[in-house]
């Protein structure tokens, strides 16, 4: 009876699910990768190194002032690639790897590593980067280079002044701001636009969300919620005043659709209740089109998620489930 | 919102059902076993006292110990035989309770006393409960609840209904299946005499889709006359427990803090249904019981009748024994089971498994910080939030826990199932209960002593 002596005692449930937290974020590791491939394939080779700069920017910290063995669950990892696939095709390397190392040392050890941020560590990463490289967080270069080509000045040294001399073009979203020029909407649709490295096809980003989704590793209600507000919202400004952009451009152009499936849905800051990711969601969708539209920027994505990000306590209070046979509020005792 | 075209509850989970080891499989007698060990406490509510001492002879059916009040119910002997001691023995619930040790004799015939089988259709209501009572019987679900208490609701308490539970919702266990299949008769008996001590005019009997033979042997077997409707319910754990059987089988829910009764409902088992026709057709007390001995930890899963106080030890041998690779005995079903550190402990009236997990198959032991991913909110089927109960049970907060309706908890086990970080929700909401309930008693006494100071 030699198993007998090695009999196990511990307390109900003896099963559970075989889903657990690093498949969860390795998952969605390997559902970016898709991205970072169309990304490549329109701003060329150079665009792996800027992402491979973000992701080693958010791992070090991770591995050295982290959890031990926090980087097996794959957030880290994550939040490197994210960043890294909004910024420009042409950053400089180092500052990548900056906003990747203060995403997470500020977005997320701070609060105590994985679940106890309030901010998603890639946006904060990315807003200390547009505070602080205004100029090289918005240069474009353009999609229609020479495919091998580096783009921008990747290899840029910190103190020195960057060399620029690249074809950049501006984003959908500028043109619009500035120049008050549309894009077609298929063309953003597909990605063949300036812009971030993962965020121009807005289809491939719907695909992955949508298996991302199915397999229920992010809450369907955000995006979905996102998409709706933003279109409706937009949709009724431009029926007011046709000079404002129309819902689909809005839509499909900038981070939206990124930002939308794969930063708003971030877990750990978006909230637990049902109800609260469609309040979540649709202050997100109100919030990019205010900036879009009335606000100094061409795009409000980066900044609509980080101010729903601190609401998510409140709205996690306010939306707490009515528990089974809970009687009605004036007859409790 | 109305859960009545999907005959289920709200949220809840699916773990795998694991009921094909031993589902097909006729329910077997195993000879009886030298000896027995009945603990005073098998129930819910007071132990029985005991009325035999060491030496003593006794007869299969006789009674061996006594009801203590009306929340208790009594004991009797489960084979002809001797009296050993009434000592400390490992009792199912991980601890040592007394019990009454009897060595069984070998060359009995095991023909119980002849006694007078009152024929019930003569028998008045309060007569029934109380032959009820005295054939010990209790809820062989798993939380063994003197069914006698259940038959008499408080004055002035209508019932309408009398829901029967076949759901057994526990994977693995097919206890209350192979019931239904083997004697869908006895079901209809018992519900009958169920009935009548009610006052109750209807009766719901729900079986999950998963036991389509089940459904069938019970309605083939439904006399015209009774008024009962047998209903599929569309698979899910927990359906079993009251209030989510209620919330698929009539769509009401039970008020928080209350009892089925608050919506004119008694829900019973439909084993301990069986066992209160047993009474009635065999004269004989509850001293026997189904058990699913099952799971890939054992080598030849069965389900077997085995006289209460069979040592588990005994079963597991009788099924071939442990696999090399078992890992934890379980019983009761892998969601709300008791893991077993010591295998003499018996086989007790709320027994209905012995389910053996191997390595594989038992939770790991890694845990990872919650990502709030909001999993296990989708999972409770009262609605709580397990994720904010969790992080309150974290700082030890126990008021804010209650605060936020703890009390609703039924450890069912579904947050901690689902939980992708590996949290033992239930484990820490189970616990926090205890103190919680164990605090409220000792500031009661508190009061008390303040009282009788002034």
């Amino acid at each position: 009876m030699s198993a007998e002596s090695r009999l196990l005692v511990t307390a109900a449930p003896h099963v559970g699910s075989t889903d657990s937290t690093p498949r969860i974020m390795w998952t969605v590791v390997a559902t970016l990768l898709p991205l970072l491939a169309a990304g490549t394939w329109f701003f060329g080779p150079g665009v792996l190194l800027v992402v491979a700069a973000a992701v080693a920017g958010a791992v070090l910290p991770e591995h050295f002032f982290g959890r031990r063995g926090a980087l097996g669950d794959g957030s880290a990892a994550i939040t490197g690639l994210l960043l890294g696939l909004t910024l420009p095709p042409g950053l400089p390397l180092w500052m990548a790897f900056v906003g990747g190392a203060f995403g997470i040392a500020f977005g997320k050890l701070v609060f105590g590593g994985l679940g106890q941020n309030v901010f998603n560590p890639a946006l904060v990463g990315r807003a200390f980067l547009q505070a602080a490289f205004p100029v090289a967080i918005t240069t474009w270069p353009a999609a229609t280079e020479e495919w091998m080509t580096l783009r921008g000045d990747l290899f840029a040294t910190p103190l020195m002044s960057a060399a620029a001399d690249t074809v950049t073009a501006a984003t959908p979203l500028g043109l619009m701001k500035f120049e008050g020029t549309g894009t077609e909407v298929l063309e953003l649709f597909f990605g063949q636009t300036g812009g971030s490295i993962g965020e121009t096809s807005a289809l491939l980003i719907l695909v992955c969300g949508a298996y991302l989704a199915l397999k229920r590793y992010l809450d369907w209600r955000i995006p979905v919620s996102v998409f709706l507000t933003t279109a409706v919202f937009a949709g009724a400004l431009h029926l007011l005043n046709p000079e404002y952009p129309g819902p689909l451009f809005m839509l499909f152009s900038g981070g939206l659709v990124l930002g939308a499936i794969f930063m708003a849905t971030d877990m750990v800051t978006s909230p637990v209740t049902t109800k609260g990711a469609w309040i979540f969601g649709a202050g997100i969708g109100f919030l990019v089109v205010v900036i879009r539209v009335w606000g100094g920027l061409a795009e409000g994505v980066m900044y609509a998620i980080l101010l729903m990000n601190a609401l998510v306590p409140f709205i996690n209070r306010v939306t707490q489930p009515r528990v089974f046979g809970q009687r009605p509020k004036e007859d409790a005792s | 919102m109305n859960t009545a075209f999907l005959r289920s509850f709200l949220h809840g989970v699916h773990p795998p059902e694991s009921k094909h080891l031993t589902a097909a499989k006729a329910i077997r007698r195993l000879p009886f076993p030298d000896e027995l060990v009945l603990p005073l406490s098998q129930h819910a509510g007071q132990p029985a006292r005991a009325i035999v001492k060491p030496g003593d002879r006794v007869e299969r059916g006789d009674k061996i110990a006594d009801a203590d009040g009306w929340v208790s119910s009594p004991v009797h002997a489960s084979a002809a035989g001797t009296v050993v001691d009434i000592e400390l023995q490992p009792h199912s619930s991980g601890s040592y309770k007394t019990a009454i040790r009897i060595a069984v004799e070998p060359h009995s015939a095991q023909i119980p006393r002849p006694r007078v089988i009152p024929d019930w259709h003569g028998l008045s209501g309060d007569e029934l409960i109380e032959a009820v009572r005295q054939g010990g019987v209790v809820g062989l679900g798993g939380a063994a609840f003197p069914t006698h208490v259940k038959l008499k609701p408080p004055e002035g308490r209508a019932i309408e209904r009398l829901v029967l539970n076949g759901c057994e919702c526990e994977p693995y266990l097919t206890t209350d299946h192979r019931t239904m299949v083997e004697y869908p008769e006895r079901v209809h008996l018992g519900l009958r005499i169920m009935m009548r001590c009610l006052g109750a005019k209807r009766a719901l009997i729900g079986v999950e889709n998963n036991k389509p033979d089940a459904i069938e042997a019970l309605r083939r077997t439904k006399p015209d006359d009774l008024e009962v409707e047998i209903l599929g319910l569309t698979v899910k754990y927990p359906q079993g427990a009251e209030k989510m059987l209620i919330k698929a089988l009539i769509d009401r829910e039970v008020p928080e803090g209350g009892l089925p009764l608050d919506v004119g409902v008694v829900v019973q088992n439909v084993a301990s249904v069986a066992t209160i026709a047993e009474v009635f057709e065999t004269g004989l007390p509850l001293i026997e019981r189904i058990v699913t001995v099952t799971g890939p930890g054992i080598r030849r899963p069965e389900n077997l009748i085995v006289p209460v106080g069979t040592r588990i030890r005994h079963l597991i041998d009788a099924c071939g024994g442990l696999t090399d690779d078992a890992a934890e005995v379980v019983l009761g079903g892998p969601m709300m089971g008791t893991a077993l550190g010591d295998l003499d402990a018996p086989v007790m009236k709320g027994t209905t498994g012995v389910v053996v997990l191997t390595e594989a198959d038992v939770r790991g032991r890694v845990t990872h910080p919650c990502i709030r991913c909001g999993r296990c909110l989708e999972a409770c089927p009262v609605f709580l939030n397990p994720q904010l109960l969790g992080s309150l049970a974290g700082k030890g907060r126990l008021d804010a826990m209650g605060d936020n309706h703890l009390g609703l908890c039924m450890v069912c086990g579904c947050c901690s199932y689902v939980c992708p970080s590996n949290i033992p929700l239930s484990q820490m909401f189970g616990a926090a209960k205890t103190d919680l309930r164990r605090k409220a008693q000792r500031e009661t006494l508190r009061g008390d002593a303040a009282g009788a100071n002034a």
